[in-house]
């Protein structure tokens, strides 16, 4: 005889898991607020320092960039900016791409961008910080 | 049974809820909401200027200023000033968000208190940050 279970098509441990077909659950949610709280002191840092950098050259970026706190902060800043961006830039186009294919391709793209960009601020980081 | 079935009217679509035509009544919660997600796609392109700042630091001294002085050109000052005022808007706007998962602040007065205090928070704010910018400069 079939049980309460079996009626509903999913087995004990499915159920236990409770992440239904889609396969995962709130990691998404849960990864965007944390990363919106962590950009709170973030960005306020930032806006902070780049009043001060309004005209400045080269060299007076250059050696700010260069002290162990704007660097951390600044690698810091990059990994929660485009983190939380990755995660924004998903929802955006899962609500309006509806086709498969171009969804598929615009995530993939989107994505791709989102982390070439960062790699490319943050090795600029690292090289200010770390050579010359 | 022999009479053709009467031509269907179409069944009518959202558009028809919205203004200036139709009965809908732009509301303070919708805008926010709408810009919320409209600063934060901007914010992102934003970020193709951030990382070509900071690559400039990598080049030339005159390939820095050539960033710096696209920033203080016309065009610039106003993509950096919306730019500023989007970050203080999704900024205020992503706590009134962490407030409401917390549980609070979900009735309707105090949705829109919180509203008109992210409108006021990100229009100041912007104009302290320029204020600042052109002090410092």
């Amino acid at each position: 005889m079939a049980s309460q279970s079996d009626k509903r098509l999913v087995g004990p441990l499915g159920r236990a898991r409770g992440l239904g077909s889609a396969k995962q659950g709130l990691h998404h949610w849960w990864a965007q607020r944390v990363s919106s709280v962590a950009l709170v002191p973030l960005t306020l840092w930032f806006v902070f320092s780049a009043i001060h950098f309004h005209g400045a050259d080269q060299a007076t970026v250059h050696d700010w960039l260069r002290r162990p706190a704007s660097a951390i902060m600044m690698s810091l800043l990059i990994v929660a900016t485009f983190y939380h961006l990755a995660l924004g830039v998903q929802v955006v186009i899962e609500d309006y791409v509806h086709r498969e294919g171009v969804k598929l391709t615009s995530l993939l793209l989107a994505k791709g961008l989102i982390v070439l960009l960062a790699a490319a601020a943050l090795f600029t980081v690292l090289r200010v910080a770390v050579g010359g | 049974m022999a009479e053709a079935a009467p031509p269907r009217r179409p069944r009518p679509l959202s558009p028809f809820l919205f203004p200036p035509t139709g009965t809908y009544r732009w509301q303070m919660t919708s805008s926010l909401s709408i810009l919320h997600r409209a600063t934060g796609v901007a914010l992102g392109v934003g970020t193709l200027l951030l990382t070509w700042w900071l690559l400039a630091l990598l080049g030339e001294p005159s390939d820095f200023a050539a960033v710096q002085d696209f920033i203080g050109s016309p065009i610039g000052l106003v993509l950096m000033v919306g730019w500023t005022f989007a970050l203080f808007f999704h900024l205020g706007n992503g706590i009134r968000h962490l407030v409401w998962d917390t549980g609070h602040a979900l009735t309707l007065p105090n949705v829109y208190r919180g509203g008109w205090m992210v409108i006021i928070f990100s229009i100041v704010l912007t104009v302290a940050t320029w204020v600042a910018a052109f002090s410092f400069a």
